[in-house]
């Protein structure tokens, strides 16, 4: 990280206003798209797409020149009384990224959310553009916010937008998973509300830094952050508080989807991410580190399990962004350095944030070719996809190269953040952690080649698609998973505290085989526990294969099914009310215990 | 005991009252209000804060009420639209329970493993 200690700021720095820019200009088009209307909603969303991706590529030089953050004081006061926003090198990855994912949905949107011909307005398509461009502004407000009560007010304006995205068709069901989202999320934001306040009342300010500065271990405070992190880790929907998000993630339009699973989830973890690493580096303690962690252990294997087990491929999706949601909290033990009891910003952040951004512009694309696939097919039960391989060969190309990616093949981003992740496991003698960022791997490489191997097989008759599907959309796809696949290429030393050396060649042979073991332990994964419409008589090979896993594949079921029955009791909303409740007293006792 | 006290042990009452229902109450009507209980139950915590702000070192503090008064616009527009959600639910499904599974998932499909 280039920027050891935060420097109180009194003062704003030279190119400010850009940051400033990047709220107000996403922002100030919603309201002009209100003011316009129609046909006008979508071309100002697609005017300002260039112009925020213009002013966060402006803000990444900016910060790579001065070495600094950016910092802007709102009216020039001071805090704690005046607002300070801030951009350091984590905001500007994230805002990148952001514009990067938003333009694309953008484009891929184009078709679906299109005003009809002789109509001049449709409900949908004017809710979709201008919740589009609030969800921009609210998730550069959560990069930039630089206290505690502006976060709280961009998490609930990036909630407000989101759901109605959910229910845009209007259908009963979709609605009743927007609602499911909006209360528990209200919730989750109840419990972070509850730790400022208290934040408030023992220190006298929310500002980030001067927080940092003045934090100390009293219980009150210990109190404060586990309330905070469990009201976040809601709406993160990290396992056991992921009620919401299947539904909700599933039921979408495909767009939609893409900006709900790729960036709208990592708007909470990102503050998770300041609140940790930022406002209380030495507060929480390896105790409350590790079962931040084991949760996240915890929906890996009940994500994949589950997303393996499911008939719908939309539903396998928000299933996996479950798992990927655990994977992201794998960072919070590692990050502890060796025999300290703080959490310092190096490798492991860098991995985790890593991790965050190729999983964005994947999992969108893996969401966009599922659209296509689900509008082209009229259905997207992954037991019907065969023939689909060659019917649409370019949104199966992106769904592999989007799968790859998250896998860690090489040089994705996600290859980079494991071998941060795993480096800083090893560094700080916690190879247990090394053992489930592996099998993260493996486990995304399972449902990953359960898809695969249904599209790619020889259908019996001809298939016959619905509607001819959109070339362009189909290459923005293919674009955002390529994106993800080349991450690990991109110089992020300026903003990310990554080491130099190990990291330089990813296509190295040693760096190539590693890639091997997800591909080969997701694939007996799959074969064990996935749903399979394909009749073993039509593999080549099928009776020989069914003869040999048979066995363990029964056994695997068991467990597999098991797994699947916990998940659909903790999905009930009394079981995660508890749930939540329970988590706010261990992570209370953790952080108190690790005083004592 | 002291008015501080009292106003603490208040908000403690309003927001294990909202917390409880918002919780164990089936009716998404009924957990907006709870919600509802639940956020001014922390708005007077916020204000007994800033009382005892008062009382330690400031003259009087004002930021805590402009928290407040922003807390409070917030929880507003929260109701307004899980309040138009049941709405649209109620007139579209006849029913407003939360309780069915998920929606998609609850397959009725015949192509199982």
């Amino acid at each position: 990280m280039p920027y050891p200690t935060p420097a109180l700021d009194g003062v704003t720095t030279p190119g400010g206003f850009l940051v400033v820019l990047s709220v107000v200009v996403p922002v100030a088009s919603v309201l002009l798209a209100f003011v316009a209307g129609g046909r006008q909603a979508e071309r100002i969303a697609l005017a300002t797409m260039p112009l925020g991706l213009a002013i966060a590529i402006a803000i990444m030089v900016a910060l790579q020149r001065t070495g600094a953050p950016l910092v802007y004081l709102l009216g020039g006061w001071v805090p704690p009384l005046g607002i300070a926003l801030r951009a350091d090198g984590l905001s500007a990855v994230m805002m990148a990224i952001t514009a990067v994912v938003i333009g694309a949905v953008g484009v891929f949107a184009r078709g679906d959310f299109r005003v009809p011909q002789g109509s001049v307005e449709a409900r949908a398509p004017f809710a979709f553009w201008i919740l589009l461009l609030a969800v921009w502004g609210a998730l550069n407000m959560v990069f930039l916010g630089g206290d505690l009560f502006t976060l709280y007010v961009a998490l609930e304006l990036l909630t407000f937008s989101a759901v109605p995205l959910v229910c845009l068709d209007g259908r009963a069901e979709t609605l009743q998973a927007a609602l499911r989202y909006l209360l528990f999320a209200l919730l989750g934001s109840v419990l972070y509300l509850v730790g400022a306040v208290l934040f408030y009342g023992s220190y006298g300010t929310l500002d980030i830094v001067l927080l940092s500065h003045e934090i100390s271990a009293e219980p009150t405070t210990l109190v404060a952050a586990a309330l905070m992190t469990v009201g976040l880790l809601a709406k993160t929907a990290l396992f056991p508080l992921h009620l919401w998000l299947p539904p909700a993630h599933a039921g979408a339009p495909a767009a939609a989807s893409a900006v709900l699973s790729g960036l709208v989830v990592k708007g909470s973890f990102f503050i998770v991410v300041r609140l940790w690493f930022d406002v209380m580096p030495g507060l929480p303690g390896l105790a409350a580190a590790q079962m931040l962690a084991a949760l996240g252990a915890m929906a890996i294997i009940f994500g994949s399990v589950v997303a393996l087990r499911q008939k719908r491929l939309k539903l396998l999706i928000a299933y996996s962004t479950l798992a990927q949601i655990g994977y992201l909290f794998l960072m919070f033990p590692v990050a502890f350095g060796a025999g300290s009891a703080r959490l310092e910003s190096d490798g492991a952040l860098a991995g985790g944030l890593l991790q965050a951004i190729s999983h964005a512009t994947a999992k969108a694309a893996m969401f966009m070719s599922a659209g296509l696939i689900y509008a082209a097919l009229g259905h997207d039960h992954i037991a019907g996809l065969s023939g689909i391989g060659r019917a649409l060969p370019i949104s199966v190309l992106a769904f592999a190269l989007a799968g790859a990616a998250l896998m860690g093949v090489p040089p994705s981003g996600a290859y980079l953040a494991k071998d941060l992740l795993l480096q800083a496991a090893v560094e700080t003698e916690q190879w247990w952690w090394a053992v489930a960022i592996q099998a993260g791997g493996i486990f995304t490489g399972s449902y990953v080649l359960l898809v695969l191997a249904h599209a790619l097989m020889p259908a019996h008759e001809s298939v016959t698609l619905r509607v001819s599907v959109s070339r362009v959309a189909e290459a923005t796809a293919l674009v955002l998973a390529l994106c993800s696949l080349l991450l690990g290429l991109v110089h992020w030393e300026a903003y990310l505290p990554v080491a130099l050396d190990p990291l330089r060649n990813p296509l190295t042979f040693k760096a190539l085989s590693t890639a091997l073991w997800p591909v080969l332990g997701g694939g007996v994964l799959a074969i064990l526990l996935g749903r399979w419409g394909l009749r073993p008589a039509r593999v080549a090979l099928g009776e020989a294969v069914v003869a040999i896993v048979g066995p363990a594949r029964r056994v695997a079921l068991v467990l597999g099914s098991m797994l699947e029955c916990v998940d659909r009791m903790l999905r009930r909303w009394p079981a995660a009310g508890l749930s939540l409740l329970v988590l706010v007293i261990l992570f209370g006792a953790a952080m108190l215990g690790g005083r004592l | 005991m002291s008015a501080a006290t009292v106003f603490g042990l208040c908000s403690a009452a309003a927001a294990g009252l909202g917390l409880y229902g918002l919780i164990v109450n089936p009716e998404p009507l009924r957990k907006i209000i709870a919600f509802n209980l639940l956020g001014s139950g922390i708005f007077i915590i916020f204000g007994v804060v800033a009382r005892r702000g008062a009382a330690a070192a400031l003259g009087a503090d004002p930021v805590p009420q402009a928290l407040v008064i922003t807390g409070m616009v917030v929880a507003f527009s929260a109701t307004a639209l899980a309040v138009a959600l049941v709405l649209r639910l109620f007139q579209g499904a006849g029913s407003t329970t939360l309780d069915a599974d998920a929606p998609a998932s609850a397959g009725t499909d015949p192509t199982d493993a």
